[in-house]
């Protein structure tokens, strides 16, 4: 079908169907919670700063969860972090998704066997839609978890198709 | 008619913007005014000693990188230098100034950071973009050599996991040539700010004697004007052979051992880092990195406390051996967990507003704290 | 400045009763034994003295030596009985430029050392951090409580060698 965007560069006038639309305008701005736990916040921060930018993929960090799309779990979950974790996601509003970044939020990471206080991946407390795998993952990878989500958010609908 | 008062409780939770991570501070207030600060940790705890006890001497050396994660390579140099002093082996010359090249890098790196985020949390957005453009250079110069931009594993005991590359020792010499005039630029930015100093200058002042009492060290106790630095006192690798000196805290803007003298501490010494690495890069002998690494470690039954220079202060390790390949108890003293705890001395008396400022100038990385 | 031989005889003069030997036949460091309830009064006395004058604590580790007997308790689990867990300081003199290592041990069952966290505040949170992770009880601190694991934790101290992990925690399963 093609971006929406280009097609207003030729005559003025495009046909579209609703679902398109609003899918296309909820991918393009989603606003991050700023979560960053251990090392993969900082390769976040990298992601967001003028080398790799963020913000033209319309990624900015809002301060609130109740302002926010998107949560970037990065870095360790540990126990005493997790229900913590779990109270700021119910703060968010729906339509809300979670990238899970780095191996210790994918899986408990390196410390999988003998760590007593970490919890072995954040999909035993919150839904998770992308993974990205790393330890931790290059910011080009966290750039192709966002478009993957974006792909996730572009193939949604607002009816259930009964067909 | 009197006025009923009571103390209000204000939590800092664990996700807030300026908190360098996950810490919760537990504020007591009179108004505005701060009565009593307590920080609660262990968010982060990752299970570092137990995990050294299960591993080898040499598999310990990934989970070391993950503690202090922005100067990784200090943690790893910390580690080696223990394990080689209870082996009792001596490392190729070659090995040792590959290292201080790499440590006076990563110092550099991790003081950029920890500006830039200093500059941000006081307000200003500028500066956290351009120390970390000057960072990326930093870490291509480390992709180059070991293939890892943040967490390396790159230092082994008795040697380096590979040798440098052929083009490293020109691009090395080129950045230093870049960077030396950016750091004007960041004096210009934020250093001599009038609204930085106003913030920054007269708040959160460390007298001497308290820090050595709570057992400060590193950028913050050199702030307070004592000249201490372990690469010059308690030597190791071949740091004696530089020339260079310690930047102390004078006072320049308000009183000795305030947030804007533990700030300038550390420009200062990305300076004096600059000329470690000029100088190491004209004297570096030939060699071979890997031929002293042992093919397997089991040390005598014993014990030994060793300590380095981090980029934030004294980072020891003591280690127990107990004959066996796997080391019997490894406790890590981090510099940022003995910092966090000064934070009730200095922020009694001032306003919620320099609780951030405090904060950052102490530079606390909560991986280390929490270990 | 002095060397640990020396430490030791003036220790030994001035309070004899509570120091007890000086350890110097393994590599690399060699240490000296004081008895666990009265550490606080030669700490005192070692940042007080005009000639030592060791004015910063350096670090403290608590350790869980793993010298008892192991048996295996009703669910067929590893327990150590007897044996001891001991505390390591190291302490430096800014003015002398000296260290020395002291050791004390206490008993497994119920192991008690005196605080020094009113002498050296930098010892507050490492005597915390013994408390939590091996279990030492240190009589006379200000506000012992847990500090790195979570506060309800009820399965006990962590870096003991023969720690079992809890199944669960707050509805989370914990292990792999």
């Amino acid at each position: 079908m093609g971006l929406l965007d280009k097609q207003f560069a030729k005559e003025g006038i495009v046909v579209s169907s609703l679902e398109d639309l609003l899918n296309w305008s909820r991918l393009s701005s989603l606003w991050q919670v700023g979560f960053g736990l251990a090392c993969c916040a900082i390769e976040m921060m990298a992601t967001s700063a003028s080398h790799y930018d963020f913000d033209r993929f319309g990624v900015i960090p809002r301060n609130s969860p109740r302002q926010a799309d998107i949560i970037i779990i990065s870095g360790t979950v540990t126990l005493k972090m997790a229900t913590r974790i779990k109270r700021i996601y119910e703060q968010m509003a729906d339509p809300k998704y979670v990238i899970s970044m780095g191996s210790c939020s994918n899986c408990g990471g390196p410390y999988w066997e003998h760590g007593y206080h970490v919890l072995k991946g954040v999909d035993r407390v919150i839904p998770v839609d992308v993974y990205v795998p790393g330890c931790p993952p290059r910011p080009e990878a966290l750039l192709e978890g966002l478009l993957k989500l974006q792909e996730k958010i572009r193939n949604e609908s607002l009816v259930k198709k009964t067909v | 008619m009197a006025f009923k008062t009571e103390h209000m409780t204000l939590n800092m939770g664990p996700q807030h913007p300026s908190t360098h991570g996950v810490l919760r501070l537990e504020l007591e207030l009179e108004g505005e005014i701060i009565k009593a600060v307590k920080p609660h940790i262990g968010y982060l705890h990752r299970c570092f000693e137990k995990h050294a006890e299960a591993m080898t001497y040499p598999q310990v050396i990934p989970y070391t990188d993950r503690m202090d994660y922005l100067s990784s390579i200090y943690n790893e140099f910390g580690y080696a230098v223990a394990v080689e002093k209870l082996l009792g082996i001596q490392v190729p010359e070659r090995v040792e100034y590959i290292r201080v090249i790499m440590g006076e890098l990563q110092r550099i790196a991790s003081h950029l950071v920890a500006i830039g985020t200093y500059g941000l949390d006081i307000g200003a957005f500028t500066p956290f973009l351009f120390c970390f453009i000057d960072r990326e250079k930093i870490l291509s110069l480390f992709e180059m050599t070991c293939g890892a931009r943040l967490l390396y594993n790159y230092i082994w005991v008795g040697g380096l996991s590979h040798d440098l590359h052929p083009d490293f020792i020109r691009s090395a010499k080129e950045f230093v040539t870049y960077f030396r005039p950016k750091v004007k630029d960041l004096n210009n930015l934020l250093t001599y700010n009038k609204i930085f100093i106003d913030r920054t200058a007269n708040v959160g002042i460390l007298p001497l004697e308290t820090a050595i009492n709570y057992g400060i060290s590193g950028p913050n106790l050199r702030a307070s004007g004592f000249e201490w630095d372990i690469r010059k006192d308690d030597t190791y690798s071949v740091y004696n052979k530089f020339n260079f000196d310690i930047p102390v805290g004078k006072g320049l803007q308000g009183t000795v051992g305030d947030c804007w003298d533990r700030y300038y501490v550390r420009i200062l010494e990305i300076e004096e880092s600059l000329k470690i690495i000029e100088q190491a890069l004209k004297q570096i002998p030939e060699g071979d990195v890997t031929s002293a690494i042992p093919k397997r470690i089991k040390p005598p039954v014993g014990q030994v406390y060793s300590r380095v220079e981090n980029p934030r202060g004294e980072l020891g390790y003591f280690i127990i051996s107990n004959g066996t390949p796997n080391p019997f108890r490894v406790k890590v003293k981090g510099p940022s967990f003995v910092h966090l705890g000064i934070m009730n001395e200095l922020c009694k008396g001032h306003m919620v507003a320099d609780v951030i400022a405090i904060l950052g100038s102490i530079d606390i990385v909560l991986g280390e704290v929490d270990r | 400045m002095k060397n640990i031989q020396e430490i030791f005889s003036i220790l030994k003069e001035k309070l004899g009763d509570f120091v007890l030997e000086l350890t110097s036949s393994q590599p690399f460091e060699p240490f000296i034994t004081i008895s666990p309830l009265k550490i606080n009064e030669v700490c005192l006395f070692l940042r007080d003295n005009e000639d030592l004058k060791f004015d910063s604590l350096v670090c403290l580790s608590g350790v869980d030596d793993a010298n008892g007997k192991t048996i295996k308790d009703e669910n067929g689990d590893n327990k150590i009985e007897g044996g001891t867990l001991s505390v390591y300081y190291h302490l430096e003199s800014t003015k002398f430029r000296h260290k020395v290592v002291l050791k004390v041990s206490a008993a497994r069952e119920n192991p008690e050392v005196s605080s020094v966290a009113l002498i050296w505040h930098h010892a507050d949170w490492h005597e915390r951090e013994a408390y939590d992770l091996v279990g030492i009880n240190f009589l006379n601190h200000p506000d012992l409580r847990r500090i790195l694991m979570p506060y309800d934790w009820e399965a006990g101290h962590p870096l003991r060698k023969d720690y079992k992990n809890p199944e669960f925690y707050q509805g989370m399963k914990v292990p792999y």
